[in-house]
């Protein structure tokens, strides 16, 4: 952000002033905003490229993946800064909706139900003059971690899973986890489960999955606390290596963690059969999501209790949120940029080494073309 | 804390009243003027008046802040043992957090106190002097250990050997409300026991190097006045460099409790913390969490002046636990003094 020279700041203003002048004609001209468009897209190198401050705000959980994208996005463009904090979900839609931040992201997409007396869609449209749409953006799925030695291949169904977790099963080879792992060595060991003693979406979109598949024996409401049983260690971290450490351990945490420590991650069978976590099969249950919102507000609704075969079903999906029509149109270019960017194949691919899995193809055309309406 | 080290200083002098005769030295110099004494005058009166103030300003900003949050409380906030701060109706009080607070600094203390004083008395008494300054030095380097790396090595690297003595414990001694498991929950190292243990390791050097620096000031006179009288080693240091190390040793544990009481960052690694709706248990294979660990672990989500004020009221709570601790040990150190001088 720092100038080091003059012939950079040089540079800069000259960006600054043709990216001015551009936009200057952009607004003068609102009717033709599509042409304008598609002009810039002749000229590449320009359009793609804009100068300029976006600033986002929100959801924790997509942190490293937008923090990945901003990199790769600030390399290609030197102009342009995007400043992201994560201070959670409801703070990102709370800045949004007051015109704080230009985009906010948060793991759920605007409520168009009221809340408070409030409805945020409603309120957000307010803001922006313009509906706000929801887009898709990063899917990370939550892994079922444990530690076993030999035994590499667990199938878990929700019934086990929300049995593990509020202590009705105690014992590893308890006939209820034998009876979906018909060919696995079960030790006669305790079972110790742990849990994010902070306030977390991982638990909020693990109980959500739990309350969705398995509503007879998981009774509590899905939120951000835990209300199962176990011990709780701080963080991500925290959960993932106290099972690496503890010898009939498990857990829930996010994938990037439970690969890193090297933790067995079990296959979950919603009734459709045994699902492996991989990038695929997460991506086959976000494109199997259904979209409530209309045209190109892409806002899903995620079914936790999918029994369609190879979809893996305890994922999150964070959303930028933004005005379909920028109030100040010296933003446009820029956000049209980075969100072109942050959904494109490449820079959807590279999220996958992060723990987080790519868009499938049919989501991210969808929000290519959203992107490209936003003016 | 600077109280007591000020008190045991004071000891060593000869004169009780050593405070008083200085600051006549120092009144007479202002009479004549010089500078330099007003000026260092000046200066140490700004310090001591700046650490009151400090101190007084941190209570004021501690109440300020938890009242209102106390005012809107449901529930008893010395005993009880729930903890939902937010929403219209916050029910919290503090009555886990305590007991697993002083559960795990007195298991810290009644492990380090005995080794750290034996360490001091092998370090001054017994061992070869080529020994002993290389051995204390040792010792302080225990202090130098940020308390991350004795959390990260308490919960990787020690804590999955002491899940095999605390199942033995539980077993010769389950009897004991204290070592019966019956809540279950935690079945990993994380239970207050062992943050106990990893505590002890900490307070340790505290307790050591305080005690050594006392012992060492035993007056030859009386120990070769015990050897004298036919006393053996054992005997000489029992009713000589032991009594007159007691108020030493005393402060030394006070300091290292206060460490133990306000630890976090080791806390909150090892210490597992209990879903919310596990029943109360006196058991110190428990989980649980401390009023620091919970604090730590929490400062994420203070996002109204009401959580923020219910935490600060805990923490409201952990400075008062501070201040009786160093009172006790005051009064303590003031009555053994007549028989150490």
């Amino acid at each position: 952000m720092k100038i080091q020279s003059c012939r950079q700041l040089a540079s800069l203003t000259g960006f600054a002033l043709v990216g001015t002048l551009a936009l200057t004609g952009c607004g003068s001209d609102n009717n033709a905003t599509a042409s304008s468009g598609a002009s810039g897209g002749t000229a590449t190198g320009a359009s793609d490229c804009p100068t300029g401050t976006l600033n986002g705000e929100g959801s924790s959980a997509q942190k490293n993946a937008i923090e990945e994208a901003i990199r790769t996005f600030q390399e290609k463009c030197k102009g342009a800064t995007v400043n992201y904090s994560a201070t959670g979900s409801g703070a990102g839609i709370k800045q949004f909706t007051a015109g704080q931040v230009d985009f906010g992201g948060s793991d759920s997409p605007l409520k168009t139900t009221e809340k408070d007396g409030k409805i945020e869609a409603t309120e957000a449209e307010k803001t922006c003059g313009s509906p706000a749409w929801n887009l898709p953006m990063v899917t990370g799925p939550v892994a079922f971690a444990y530690n076993l030695k030999g035994v590499g291949n667990l199938v878990i169904t929700p019934e086990v899973a929300a049995k593990i977790f509020n202590g009705a099963i105690t014992k590893w080879n308890d006939p209820a986890i034998v009876a979906v792992n018909k060919d696995a060595q079960l030790p006669d060991m305790a079972v110790k489960v742990f849990f994010r003693s902070d306030d977390s979406g991982t638990t909020e979109n693990f109980t959500k999955w739990l309350s969705a598949a398995a509503p007879s024996v998981w009774t509590a409401e899905a939120g951000k606390k835990w209300t199962g049983k176990g011990e709780g260690k701080p963080q991500n971290t925290g959960v993932a290596t106290a099972v690496k450490s503890t010898e009939g351990g498990v857990t829930y945490t996010e994938w990037s963690f439970a690969k890193d420590n090297n933790l067995g991650i079990a296959k979950i069978d919603n009734g459709g059969g045994p699902v492996e976590l991989t990038a695929e099969s997460v991506g086959k249950s976000v494109a199997t999501a259904k979209q409530v919102g209309e045209g190109n507000d892409l806002s899903l609704k995620l079914d936790y209790a999918t029994k369609e075969a190879g979809a893996y079903p305890i994922l999150l999906v964070a959303y930028e949120i933004v005005c379909s029509k920028a109030k100040s149109p010296a933003k446009v270019a820029l956000t049209k940029a980075f969100l072109k960017h942050f959904s494109s194949t490449e820079t959807q691919q590279s999220l996958e080494s992060l723990g987080y899995a790519p868009l499938p193809a049919a989501v991210q055309t969808k929000v290519a073309a959203a992107v490209d309406a936003l003016s | 804390m600077p109280s007591i080290t000020g008190v045991s200083a004071r000891d060593d002098l000869p004169d009780p009243d050593g405070g008083g005769s200085l600051q006549g030295d120092s009144a007479s110099a202002t009479g004549r003027g010089r500078l330099g004494d007003r000026l260092f005058c000046g200066a140490a009166r700004g310090a001591g008046v700046l650490v009151i103030a400090l101190v007084t300003l941190i209570a004021v900003f501690l109440l300020s802040q938890a009242l209102p949050a106390l005012a809107k409380n449901g529930a008893n906030f010395l005993t009880s043992t729930e903890w939902t701060v937010s929403g219209d109706n916050p029910r919290f009080g503090i009555a886990n957090l305590l007991w697993v607070t002083i559960a795990s600094s007195v298991i810290a203390m009644t492990i380090a106190v005995p080794v750290g004083v034996g360490v001091a008395l092998f370090v001054t008494q017994y061992c070869p002097a080529w020994l002993s300054k290389p051995a204390a030095a040792l010792i302080d380097l225990l202090a130098a250990v940020p308390s991350i790396v004795y959390g990260i090595w308490g919960a990787f690297v020690f804590g999955p050997h002491i899940v095999g003595l605390q199942t033995v414990l539980n077993k010769l001694l389950g009897w004991l409300p204290f070592f019966d498991n019956d809540t279950g929950s935690v079945g990993s190292s994380g239970t207050i026991f062992f943050v106990g243990i990893v505590l002890s390791i900490m307070v340790l050097p505290i307790v050591t190097a305080l005690s050594r620096e006392v012992f060492d000031q035993t007056p030859i006179t009386h120990k070769e006045g015990a050897l004298a009288l036919g006393a053996t080693k054992w005997e000489m240091i029992r009713t000589s460099v032991l009594p007159f190390g007691k108020p030493g040793v005393i402060s030394a544990s006070m300091l290292g409790l206060g460490r133990a009481l306000g630890e976090t960052v080791a806390v909150l690694i090892i210490l597992s913390s209990l879903a919310a709706d596990t029943k109360w248990s006196w058991s110190v294979f428990n989980g649980g969490e401390t009023f620091a660990s919970k604090i730590a672990n929490n400062a994420a989500e203070f996002d109204s002046a009401q959580q923020t004020g219910a935490f600060i009221a805990a923490g409201l709570v952990l400075f008062i636990l501070t201040f009786i601790v160093n009172a006790i040990a005051r009064v303590v150190i003031e009555r053994r003094k007549v028989f150490s001088e």
